[in-house]
């Protein structure tokens, strides 16, 4: 039942709205709305009792394991949501004086300084709302380094296929070419390919390190070399930076730029769609062109950089500080992990994962790269069983939520067929790998008995598979009355 | 260790059944070379008390002032209920609704938060969010260009906030579309149609209430624009919509697209963020739109559900061709937004603009009768306006500051020829008793 359906006239939460209805009669009459917007006309328990049953049809990190590749969904500590959430920093104003705000600022300044040291760059904005943007603000950034020493002609950035869409994506909204370049059979960069493809046309690569593969790029240092011998720079996607924090950083592997998600790595919530956050970290060279704001402490005072601070900046992201709150959530999470932690967070995410492919391998499925080690996450691949048996990654994924497991990425990185992308996180026990490997081992099982039984899956959810060809051809994006 | 539960014993089994020596041997593919050592600017662990002290004596330096600061981020009353359920781990702890049998929840709150905004801005669909009012509208000019299909001119009045324009030109700069800026009328404060050739645009943006509160004359400036070949790219305050008519309605035909920051609708001010970017448009312009978008359709068995739809728009599945290379929408805070407008209902959004507008108004009155204050514009305006003082705003806005009252937004450095020019809010959140203690504080200052 939608809220809508709730709705009866004249019904309202008049606890929740002002007492009175004010006089706007100075407003011109041509001006004003004469319709009565389709808002739910409800009591506040009708409101809550609709949103918190809709909440109990979602599945959560709170109430299930999610070995969701490549979105690192690790627990999201509860000290994290509630400190932030302390009236003193819900209540600031973004354009109210740095010295109303020295809190905040403080704390920002400082989560700059961490996230300097675990990536090894000189800079770090933490304007850029999410990944992708992040991902802008580089390519941007690499531009306007090209741009600014007359290098017009480097018009072209260079991705791997296994690159996450945002990377091309991004590129083209920057006014660049993108090139794809392949992958060998052990899931590495095409050194060939890539020796063939920079030249002085080329602005940069974008790379993903581990890459979307689940493996160690191991030749990133000939990598490196390469495109920065053709002048081009080295952008770092830091989808995975979970799996080298405090281990590896991408300053020391040459990268001059990158962007980290921390709604992965930092454990922000990923709320069901974000908000995210994708601060952005620049070697030396690219400091000139950060996106503003920027924290600065000056005589034990913080405040803003902003567009006359750094004159050649490519300029802002959102109207304000990013996601501020997200940010905050942040900064607490890193410090509580500490130093220590930090350097913990790769070792048990790789531990969990290694483990993880082992245990699946023997229960008979097939490793996508069998010959490497996991990083934080690998992928198999269920080509056989869908030759065999119909049963597709899609069935198998959709399988799993029947057991309680949310489905792992399924069909990325589109190179490998009938892939699902398998990422535990550290925060997850030894007995929910080991109970998640028994249901991978039943459905399997299943596939090769009865594969109608899983074709048709999920059975437990509040609804069964959905028509997507449906949901397309014929749209129904908002709803109507009668 | 923090967050991770392993045992020794568990560490023991786990590489023992891997057949590594140590988690160190998990890293042999990694050059030695690169092996990073400790962390110098990362302090050692706090523990959940520690951290707590330390985060509440920060908050508490924060945030404590009356403020009468708006400029596109308003402090409104948010129901106990809104963050309560937001923050409930299925909401909170979820991944984008990508399964959407296990993600009916989120999936269904969509549906509903873009039935009530395409309702609120009199169009016919909406998306599920992009990150915040500027980078929305930059989406918005990208694509009334894409669906020009020539024109990569796009009209912008001064009147939209700079720091919107500064968005929009950091991430249209490389796609070669030029920003062609519109001046104001300095009597009224709202942009006149133009009189010049503007030449072919794509768009004209048209902002209401404009960044000084004041009030465009929108049916006029949609019509100007439709008959001159440009779309429309409605910028709102949502809430003034509940008073205010709907871009949907403006001129003969509508605004195309309507944009606007969500976060008068049950997001707290919060530093500035997180806050989200709404998008609606018109039907024939959908396959346009950026950002994630639910539909409503049936399961195997006939039953209703909603799901993520339109996604060959998206870079996930286009890549390089996609519509932007957006990737998350702001899915906590649409969900805070979605339970505010659901608990509102017509009536309490309405309550709420009209009193903010009421307060403002008398606030307007109660500075404008002290000497050397002046209202700068005589346009209609909608709770937000512009006063110009007879002396430099900053050392009057740090007097009223070291009474504890943030008394608006200087516009001097962004309008200069607006002179000693302040921008000042007074929502529905601020008593009489409040509105008082501005004026007579400012009256202080003012006679030093």
């Amino acid at each position: 039942m939608l809220i809508f359906e709730h709705s009866r006239p004249n019904r309202a939460a008049h606890a929740q709205m002002p007492a009175h209805a004010a006089d706007i009669s100075d407003l011109p009459a041509h001006l004003l709305r004469q319709d009565v917007p389709l808002l739910p006309q409800a009591s506040e328990m009708d409101v809550v009792r609709h949103y918190t049953r809709l909440s109990q049809k979602n599945f959560s990190i709170d109430t299930q394991f999610y070995p969701l590749g490549s979105c690192t969904m690790k627990y999201n500590p509860r000290a994290c949501n509630s400190l932030a959430m302390l009236p003193g920093f819900l209540a600031r104003h973004p354009f109210a004086p740095a010295t109303t705000g020295q809190g905040y600022l403080a704390s920002m300044y400082e989560l700059q300084e961490m996230l300097k040291d675990v990536t090894g760059m000189a800079g770090v904005s933490l304007a850029p709302m999410a990944g992708a943007q992040g991902e802008f603000a580089g390519v941007a950034m690499i531009r306007a380094y090209h741009d600014s020493r007359g290098d017009a002609a480097r018009r072209e950035i260079i991705v791997p296929n296994a690159a996450h869409g945002t990377n091309p994506a991004t590129a083209v909204m920057c006014g660049y070419t993108v090139r794809e370049i392949p992958t060998d059979k052990e899931g590495d960069v095409d050194l060939e390919a890539l020796k063939a493809a920079v030249g002085p046309h080329t602005a940069g690569l974008m790379l993903t390190n581990p890459s979307t593969l689940g493996v160690f790029e191991k030749q990133i240092q000939d990598i490196q070399k390469i495109v920065h011998d053709a002048g081009g720079l080295l952008y770092y996607d830091g989808a995975n930076l979970n799996a080298i924090l405090g281990r590896v950083k991408p300053g020391d592997m040459g990268f001059d730029v990158i962007h980290m998600n921390l709604h992965k790595t930092f454990s922000t919530p990923h709320g069901g769609g974000g908000p995210g956050a994708g601060p952005v970290g620049v070697a030396t060279r690219l400091l000139p062109f950060m996106p503003v704001p920027v924290v600065t402490k000056e005589n034990n005072q913080y405040r803003l950089l902003v567009e006359g601070d750094i004159p050649a900046t490519i300029g802002r992201m959102s109207a304000n500080h990013g996601n501020a709150g997200v940010l905050l959530r942040a900064y607490i999470y890193a410090r509580m992990l500490g130093a220590e932690g930090m350097h913990r967070v790769s070792e048990f995410a790789t531990l969990n994962a290694n483990y993880l492919l082992k245990e699946l391998q023997q229960a008979g499925f097939d490793i996508a790269f069998p010959t490497r080690r996991a990083s934080h996450e690998f992928i198999i691949t269920l080509k056989k069983l869908k030759d065999e048996t119909g049963v597709s990654a899609m069935d198998f994924a959709k399988r799993l939520l029947d057991y309680g497991y949310h489905a792992p990425t399924t069909y990325f990185p589109m190179l490998v067929p009938e892939c699902l992308l398998i990422e535990p996180t550290e925060t997850e026990s030894k007995e929910t790998l080991d109970a998640f490997v028994i249901a991978m081992k039943t459905i399997l099982t299943e596939a090769y008995a009865t594969p109608e039984l899983v074709k048709g899956a999920p059975y437990t959810q509040p609804v069964r598979r959905l028509d997507d060809v449906k949901a397309a051809r014929e749209l129904d994006l908002v709803w109507r009355q009668g | 260790m923090p967050f991770i539960p392993h045992t020794d014993e568990d560490v023991t089994q786990m590489l023992a059944a891997i057949g590594a020596p140590s988690i160190d041997a998990l890293f042999d593919e990694i050059p030695a070379a690169l092996r990073s050592g400790k962390l110098t600017q990362v302090p050692e662990a706090m523990t959940e008390m520690e951290i707590s002290r330390l985060m509440h004596e920060r908050a508490d330096l924060d945030g404590r002032q009356l403020n009468f600061i708006g400029a596109g981020a308003y402090e409104h009353h948010i129901p106990a209920a809104v963050w309560q359920i937001t923050t409930r781990g299925e909401f909170y702890s979820a991944y984008t609704p990508y399964q959407a049998e296990a993600s009916q929840g989120t999936l269904q709150l969509i549906y509903e938060y873009q039935t009530m905004m395409a309702s609120l801005t009199g169009m016919d669909v909406s998306n599920a969010s992009l990150y915040d009012g500027g980078s929305a509208l930059a989406e918005a000019v990208l694509m009334a260009v894409r669906a020009h299909k020539g024109a990569m001119r796009v009209l912008m009045p001064k009147t939209v906030s700079p720091l919107y324009r500064a968005v929009v030109r950091a991430m249209v700069k490389n796609q070669h579309i030029e920003l062609v800026e519109l001046d104001y009328d300095p009597d009224s404060g709202a942009t006149p149609v133009p009189t010049a050739d503007m030449g072919d645009f794509a768009a004209l943006v048209i902002p209401q209430p404009n960044f000084f509160g004041v009030l465009e004359d929108v049916d006029v400036l949609t019509d100007w624009a439709h008959a001159n070949g440009g779309r429309v790219i409605a910028l709102t305050n949502p809430t003034s919509l509940a008073l205010l008519k709907a871009p949907g309605q403006w001129g003969a035909a509508g605004a195309d697209i309507v944009v606007g920051d969500g976060q008068p609708l049950g997001a707290p001010l919060s530093n500035g963020g997180p806050y989200y970017g709404f998008m609606t448009c018109k039907q024939a312009l959908v396959r346009q739109m950026p950002g994630r978008i639910v539909g409503r359709t049936v399961d195997l068995e006939g039953k209703q559900g909603f799901t993520l739809t339109l996604q060959a728009r998206e870079q996930h599945i286009r890549r390089s061709k996609a519509t932007s290379n957006i990737c998350t929408n702001q899915g906590l805070v649409v969900t805070a937004s979605t339970i505010y407008m659901s608990l509102l209902g017509p009536e309490g959004l309405k309550r709420v603009a009209a009193t903010s507008h009421a307060n403002t108004r008398s606030l307007l009155a109660q500075l404008c009768a002290i000497p050397g204050v002046t209202q700068a514009f005589s346009g209609y305006g909608f709770h937000e306006a512009v006063v110009q003082l007879d002396r430099p705003v900053v050392p009057v806005l740090a007097a009223l500051q070291a009474q504890g009252i943030l008394g608006g937004h200087d516009l001097s450095a962004d309008y200069p020829e607006l002179g000693n020019a302040l921008l000042i809010c007074a929502t529905e959140t601020k008593t009489a008793a409040d509105l008082q203690r501005y004026a007579q504080q400012l009256s202080l200052a003012l006679s030093q």
